[in-house]
This record gives structure tokens, sequence and C-alpha cells, in this order.
């Protein structure tokens, strides 16, 4: 009586592992792959029925197509500049062949239209610049005002104002002024790259800002009090006390801003005409082919992705530095 | 024995959105190298308050405090705290926790491997040498306790001050604590202040209790000598008369001298075994000894 009892608990609980296992995989897998399947034909049903001046709205199918071709210029394009660069110097060597004293001439650099992935590589370049701009500035104005409650009130009425202005503000004045300050040599930084970065930088640095400070003024007074007990002087007092404690807090501001920063980024490399995802976007959207709002959905798409691979690489920073693992959210 | 701290008619009023608050009024104290000092009193009489004016976190209205000869106006390590809430920094390990504080008072005085030998030998004195290498968030409340410990005690301080250093923990921790408190207070007779809200602790550990009045306008009420022999054992000392005695003298004065009334309503079911505890001494005071089992099981409870 009592084995069969057990052992027949024993199968419950099998069958309720089980159970619980088969939900976990439906739950983790089969929900977000339904999920997007549904989204899919949702899609690709709507857009039938979108009939624009450029042709029917792309479905998923003719965005796979875009795609591919993208893929295939670059590849094209790849074999282009190898071939170029094959060129060049054969045509040196066979110089060189015929003259054992001819001085070679310097390798010209490759100059194609920027592929898609080129645009890729230059927006997350953009972005970054933009973004340590940003966190040079924010973490350590943050640190000061977190600690000075003058200083705080002092700014805050800035950081209020300054807080929910677009780039698509900032965007006009700032071309002007690096205009007039930054007169570009040929082979200098872009002047559009710069424009952008700076935009970038001025929109994805608030949430850096106040979370940083927010972390500083919440350092738990009892930790301050062992600061004041062992004397440790400013610098002491910030490296091994404030700085380790809002750690999470600043990361929790990293990650924000960097979530902001790539938003922008789009909108103001359209303006600035910064040869980035923007540009492309732009770009296409002027030339108004029968191809260009597959080629767009493209950018769309990977402008999400990347945006989505950004948020996580800050999250396993952030999993990494943090010593509070409770205050990593997802 | 010479005075090493002194009290002078410390008072102290804090600032509230309801006017000034005097938690403090005319402390005084005066403590001897080497002694052990225990404070008690009820809750939110203001312990805290003295302990933190003596460690200079907090200034006194009037009235000051001199250690050594020297009037105290700021916190520093020769004051090291022992916080109720261990206030580990999280990031550190047991190791680098006391580091910090030995890198900073024995800047220039020790090598290296003096330090390093150091902070070794005082994790070694609280018993964390298999753990210090362990963040606080990988050990128990009492190791953290421990590691606090030892911290203060490396920094060589002049007078430790300990707030309430075991009142998180559980009793049977409390009690290994107090053991190992009273080995290395065996060993290097330190001075120091603890406040408590336990009388057993109280008793066992210290040379004088100081007894506060309850606030506000708190000060000192009593003082009483604990002449118990060291090294003393608890387990002998539960039967031990004059122990017993001590304990009732404390309880006495906490719960008939310094009842707190808001604590002990007249009427009502949980009150009435607060107020019995009281009243069999009041009414005849040689039943100590038999009543004294009692007391002390309600003092766990
Ligand atoms: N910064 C402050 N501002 C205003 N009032 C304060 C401040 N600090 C303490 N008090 C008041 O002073 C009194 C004493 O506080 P204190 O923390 O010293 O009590 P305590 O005896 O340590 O209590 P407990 O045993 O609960 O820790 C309390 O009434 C408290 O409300
Ligand atoms: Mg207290």
């Amino acid at each position: 009586m009592v084995i069969s009892t057990t052992s027949s608990r024993f199968a419950q609980m099998r069958e309720l592992k089980l159970g619980t296992i088969a939900s976990n995989l439906l739950r983790d897998l089969g929900l977000p792959l339904l999920g997007i399947a549904i989204f899919l034909l949702v899609w690709q049903g709507a857009a039938s029925q979108v009939h624009t001046s450029l042709g029917q709205f792309p479905g998923p199918a003719q965005v796979l197509v875009q795609a591919k071709g993208l893929y295939a210029e670059y590849r094209e394009d790849q074999e282009r500049e190898a071939a170029f660069y094959v060129r060049q110097n054969k045509r040196n060597a066979d110089r060189l062949a015929e003259d054992p004293k001819f001085v070679a001439d310097a390798i010209r650099p490759y100059t194609g239209k920027p592929t898609f992935f080129k645009q890729i590589g230059t927006s997350l370049k953009t972005v970054f610049t933009g973004f340590l701009l940003a966190s040079l500035i924010a973490i350590p104005v943050g640190i000061a005002i977190g600690l000075s409650g003058n200083l705080y009130s002092a700014i805050n009425p800035l950081i209020q104002l300054f807080k929910p202005i677009s780039p698509l503000a900032w965007l006009p004045l700032v071309t002007i002024v690096v205009s007039a300050l930054y007169a570009t040599e040929d082979g200098g930084v872009p002047k559009s790259y710069i424009t952008s970065s700076i935009t970038v930088m001025m929109c994805s640095l608030w949430p850096t800002l106040l979370n940083t400070a927010v972390g500083v003024t919440s350092v738990s007074s009892d930790l301050v009090n062992v600061s004041r007990v062992l004397r440790l002087n400013w610098l002491r007092h910030v490296r091994s006390i404030v700085l380790p404690a809002s750690v999470p807090m600043i990361f929790t501001g990293l990650r924000l801003s960097l979530s902001t920063a790539w938003m922008v980024l789009i909108a103001a490399e359209m303006l600035a005409q910064n040869p980035g995802l923007g540009k492309f976007v732009w770009d296409e959207f002027q030339n108004g082919s029968s191809d260009s709002l597959g080629r767009i959905m493209v950018a769309v798409l990977t402008i999400g992705f990347i945006g989505y691979v950004l948020d996580r690489c800050m999250l396993q920073c952030q999993r990494w530095v943090s010593w509070d693992k409770q205050a990593v959210q997802r | 024995m010479a005075t090493l701290l002194e009290l002078t008619q410390v008072s102290i009023e804090f600032k509230t959105p309801k006017g000034t608050f005097k938690a403090l009024d005319n402390v005084n104290l005066k403590i001897a190298e080497g002694e052990f000092v225990s404070l008690i009193g009820h809750s939110g009489c203001g312990k805290s308050t003295v302990l933190n004016i003596v460690a200079g976190l907090l200034h006194a209205t009037t009235g000051g405090v001199v250690l050594d000869g020297r009037e105290v106006n700021e916190p520093g390590p020769e004051r090291a705290v022992v916080f109720q809430n261990h206030s580990l920094l999280p990031w550190l390990t047991a190791y680098q926790n006391v580091e910090l504080a030995v890198k900073e008072v024995a800047r220039g005085k020790k090598s290296r491997a003096e330090m390093k030998a150091w902070i070794e030998h005082n994790l070694e004195l609280v018993h964390m040498s298999h753990a210090m290498h362990k963040r606080p968030s990988e050990i128990s409340g009492g190791m953290k306790q421990r590691v606090g410990i030892a911290r203060a005690l490396a920094m060589e301080p002049k007078v430790l001050l300990m707030d309430e250093p075991f009142g998180a923990l559980d009793a049977l921790t409390r009690a290994h604590l107090q053991d190992s408190l009273m080995e290395i207070q065996r060993d290097l007779n330190n001075t120091v202040i603890m406040i408590t809200h336990d009388v057993d602790e109280a008793v066992l550990l210290s040379d004088r209790i100081v007894m506060m009045t309850n606030g506000p306008s708190a000060t000192v009420g009593e003082i009483l000598d604990i002449d118990l022999p060291r090294p003393r054992n608890r387990l002998q000392l539960a039967d031990d008369a004059h122990y017993n005695h001590l304990r009732h003298e404390v309880l006495r004065f906490l719960y008939e001298k310094q009842r707190k009334v808001d604590d002990f309503p007249a009427a009502g079911g949980g009150a009435k075994s607060a107020t019995t505890v009281a009243e069999p001494v009041d009414a005849q005071p040689n039943v100590v000894d038999i009543k004294s089992h009692e007391l002390k099981n309600r003092e766990v409870a």
C-alpha cells in the first residue's frame, strides 16, 4: 500500500517534471516563434493591401529578395576592390621589372560607392563616438552633482530644459557651428561624421547623467560613515566608495543612453548626410525606384536588430561589472 | 586607572520640521583605559547618538568629548566604529575590506608585507581566515559582523565603538561572537563602548553598564559596576547568584524605573505578561533569584 502510493507519487512527480520542461520549452521557444510567424502573416496580408506610388508595399518575401540583393552588391564591391588593388600592384611590379630603379607609386585607395555593410560600419562608428563623448561628460558631471546638493540645484533646471530637445532641433545649429569652427581639408574627418556624433552626444547624455547622479546620492550613509571614520580624502572617497557603489546605476544609465544614441543617430544621419544607415534610408527614399521600399524595410529591420544587439551587449557589460546583481534588470 | 575618554555635559538638539528635538541632555561619562563599557536603554533613547558623538559623526550642541587629552571634533580611525549592519563594502572581499582600512591608517608606517600580515592577523583574530577572500554577499550575517570587527581592530583604535554589533544575529551566533569578543578583549585589552539591547550580553561582557533614561532629553540614569571575575563563562554564570543579581539590577532599571509607558498599555492580552515581569519584583524583592529564570526566558522571547 505504502509502496504503491510512493511509486505513484514518483510517477506523478516525473510527469510533473516532464510537464514543466515541456511548458518551459513552449514558453521560451514556441511562443516567440509563434509570435514571429503571426507577425509575418499579418505583414504579408497588410502589405498586399497597400498600393503606393512605388508599387505594392513589400511583404517579407520581397524584403528577403532585397536583402540578398544588398549582400550580392557587397560581395561584388569587395571583388572589385580586391581587383583594383591587384591591378595596381601588378602595374607597379611590371614597371619595376622593366626598370629596376623605378620607385613604386603609392597605392591609391579604393573609392567605390559605399555598400550597405559599409554604411552599417559608419553608423556604428558614429554612434560609438557620440556615446563615448556623452559618457565622458555625463559620468563626471553626474558624480559632481550627486556629491554636491548645491551644484545639483544649480544644474538641475538646465538638465530639465535640455533633456527633451529632439535631435532634429539640435542638428542645424550643430551643423553651422561645426562648419564655422572646423575647416575640413581633404583626408580629414568628414564634417557630417562630426555633426552626427555631436548631435548623438547631446541627446544621449541625459540618462547617464541623471542615473549617475541618483546612484551617487543614494550611496548608503553607512558606507559614507565608514569613509569618514577612515578619513578618506576626497579623491579616495570618490574612487573607493562613491564610484563602485554607483556602478550599477551608472550602467543602467549607460544602457539607456546607448539605446537613445542609436535611435537619435538615424535621424541625425539623414539630415547631416553622414554615410550611414540614416543616409541609406534617405537616399532610397529620394531614389524612388521599385526596389526602394524593400530596401528601406531591410534597413529598418537591420536598425532594430543592431539596436537589440547593442542593448544585449550593454546588459552583459553591466552583469560583468556590477557587484549588485539585483540592480541588473532585463 | 587613568581616564582615557571623557564626555562632559553633552547635549544635542536635532532640527526637525516640528521644531528642535533635544535628544540628549547633560550626559557625563568617564571611561578608563582598557575598560569595556556597555550602553543600555530603551529603543530611541539616544544610545546611537551618544556613540556617534564620540565617533565624531555627530556634533554635540553643548558640551564635548575629550579623548586622551584632545577634544573630539571629527571622525577618525582612532575611534573605530563597528556598525550595526556591518557596513562592509559589498564589492570588496573580506580581506579587501580590512585592507582599505589598514592602507589608510598604516600609510607610510608599514611595508606592504607588514600590512598583509597585519590584515591576515586581524582576520585570524575573528576566526575569518578561511573565508577572507569571499565577498559580503557570500558569507553569513555573523561572519560579516566578524569582518566588521576585524576591520575596526585593524585600525588599532584608542577606543572601539560598537553600535549593537550583534543585534541582527540569532542567539547562537551571537553567543559565539560574544565569546570571540571576550577572547580578543582578554588578549588586546581594548577600551570599548558597546551599545546593546541584550541584558545578558551587557552583563557578560562589560566592566560597567551605563543605563540611559528614556528620551527626549535622555541622560545617564545609573551606572552599574560588573565586578564578576574574568575569564567569564556563560554556563557557569547562569547559576551564579551575583551574576543574576546584576542582571536583575539592569532589568529593574529598564522595566521598572524606565518603563516605557507606551510599550505596555494598561489593558490588553499581550501587555499583561509584560507588566507581570516587573510586578513581583516590586512586591517581594527577595524572590529575585527564583524569578530571574522567568525573566531570562522572557528576555529571550
Ligand atoms: N538626525 C536626526 N534628526 C532628528 N532626530 C534624530 C536624529 N537622529 C536621532 N534622532 C532622534 O534622537 C533619538 C535618539 O535616537 P538614537 O538613534 O540615538 O536612539 P537609539 O537609542 O540608538 O535607538 P535604537 O536602540 O532603536 O537604535 C530618537 O528619538 C531619534 O528619533
Ligand atoms: Mg541605535
